[in-house]
């Protein structure tokens, strides 16, 4: 099968479309209901005070965010690996579009976290194994994107950056733990303890509630952007190769 | 250059063609391959004798860049002699660029890639080759970096300990950097893209790295610095065996 053929676009409107409008939609429902939640729906946390206990809040962007930006790394290293092995073009897609959105989200993680700390640690930044992962995650992403950029040939490209994408996200690990022999401070929310964590609190109900719904509304944003974005690089590949064949 | 067939099917696949080629490649055995392995590190290693561009270029940028940090650290650190580990490997690592920068790139400069790629040996047996030279260099290049910190920083890094954290660092950084300088070779603007691709991969062996070597230059035991020789030594294994398995991949159509 050429790449002309399977890039080809469907003309009608098909139930899929109907699908991903729905998709666009609840995505904007559900994310402006995260905000509404975590803004005013849940109750401010009880152990904090001053200026912890406003910047506390940005914990449901900051956890959503980093959903994102899990999302976008689990899509890219799947993609990536079934691209090598299927050579099917829209796998290669899918990498970059989830690499694009995860970069996003990434950056989103470490703003809001950055934002978070200078109350809570009194400190933007530290060398903590969390912040040390998803720093080099998203640099990783980057150059990722700026990689592929500088590759014409389009099957090269998406072979070339499978292999980075491949190689990149399996030393990731490695580097979580090299960082956590240094000393951690992050507060683990959900399991573990860390006995040296600054600045947790404990969950009430509408706090487990704003998460839940910050979970689901970061989700649905992370697949109906890639989705979009995966359609968009269907389509600039379809437009590519007519042109080629115009010339 | 544009594929008209997809990639995947070799073009040698008729009953007449395909077997010359493809037992040549493989034929021998381990002794034939080790063989190959050394004649491409020898190559390069000969073409170094000669050429002297690489490896003066990597002595003298290491060399110079711990002489600038021990003057920019000088003036506003109380100790110097504490950032040297972190000197140790910011200047192995940024100086293997250099290096890496080259392994690919002077073969597509002297129009020779094609040639060696033609070469009827298997892919990975170019990888091993090239590794192996790039190890020489760097090893060499490490071998004037060491002293000199010795005399700009005070610290005396002549451990057994931390030459063989060095040397299994400098393992896993050249085994994923040769396979990216491969990547990087044929693409536009390489010698920028180099560095921006590798660095982020290379953290667990710049992390151990500096902690194995603070760790001894410390006093402490083997049983706290062992975990950082785990970390390289799993680094290694595991990017030298996938760089192994992939490197068939990155001239499938050349």
């Amino acid at each position: 099968m050429t790449t002309a053929a399977m890039t080809r676009r469907r003309t009608a409107t098909g139930g899929w479309e109907v699908a991903l409008l729905a998709l666009n939609v609840a995505t904007v429902i559900a994310m402006a209901a995260l905000v509404w939640a975590s803004l005013l729906y849940a109750r401010p946390a009880i152990n904090l005070s001053g200026d912890e206990q406003t910047a506390q809040r940005i914990f449901y962007l900051h956890m959503g965010c980093n959903i994102g930006a899990l999302a976008g790394f689990i899509v890219s290293l799947t993609g990536s690996i079934i691209y090598l092995l299927t050579r099917n073009l829209d796998w290669d897609r899918a990498t970059q579009a989830s690499i694009e959105v995860g970069t996003i989200c990434g950056l989103g993680t470490i703003v809001t976290g950055i934002f978070w700390a200078k109350p809570t640690w009194n400190t933007y930044w530290t060398w903590d194994p969390r912040l040390t992962t998803a720093t080099i995650t998203v640099l990783l992403y980057i150059a990722y994107l700026l990689f592929r950029n500088g590759i014409d040939n389009r099957r090269t490209r998406a072979r070339f950056g499978s292999i980075y994408a491949l190689f990149a996200f399996l030393s990731l690990p490695l580097t979580y733990y090299s960082a956590r022999w240094f000393r951690s401070i992050h507060p683990v929310v959900f399991s573990g303890d860390n006995p040296e964590a600054q600045g947790g609190f404990a969950l009430g109900a509408t706090m487990t509630q704003t998460l839940f719904i910050a979970a689901i509304a970061f989700s649905l944003l992370f697949s109906s952007l890639m989705i979009l974005r995966w359609r968009i690089l269907r389509l600039e590949d379809r437009a590519a190769e007519l042109r080629e064949e115009i010339e | 250059m544009t594929l008209t067939a997809p990639s995947h099917n070799p073009p040698l696949s008729g009953p007449q063609t395909d077997l010359q080629p493809v037992s040549m490649r493989t034929e021998g055995g381990l002794r034939a391959y080790l063989r190959k392995v050394v004649a491409i590190a020898a190559k390069d290693l000969r073409a170094e004798a000669r050429a002297k561009e690489n490896l003066s270029a990597m002595i003298a940028f290491s060399v110079l860049a711990v002489v600038v940090f021990g003057l920019a650290f000088d003036l506003r650190v109380p100790r110097a002699d504490m950032v040297a580990p972190g000197v140790l490997w910011v200047v192995v690592l940024f100086a293997g660029v250099l290096g890496l920068n080259r392994v690919f790139g002077a073969e597509v400069d002297r129009g020779s890639l094609s040639a060696l790629l033609l070469a009827p040996i298997d892919r990975s047996a170019i990888y091993f080759g090239k590794v192996i030279a790039q190890m020489a260099f760097m090893l060499t290049m490490e071998a004037f970096v060491v002293p000199i910190v010795l005399v700009i920083f005070d610290v005396n890094l002549f451990s057994p300990w931390i030459l063989a954290g060095l040397f299994l660092g400098t393992l896993g950084y050249v085994s994923v950097g040769t396979l990216f300088a491969a990547l990087t070779a044929s693409t536009r603007a390489r010698e920028t893209m180099l560095p921006i691709l590798l660095l982020p991969v290379m953290v667990p062996i710049f992390v151990a790295g500096v902690g194995l070597t603070a760790n001894i230059l410390d006093g402490r035991e083997v049983a706290e610095f062992g975990r950082w020789f785990l970390i390289l030594a799993v680094y290694d294994l595991v990017f030298i065996t996938i760089a192994f398995l992939i490197f068939d991949l990155i001239w499938e159509d050349a």
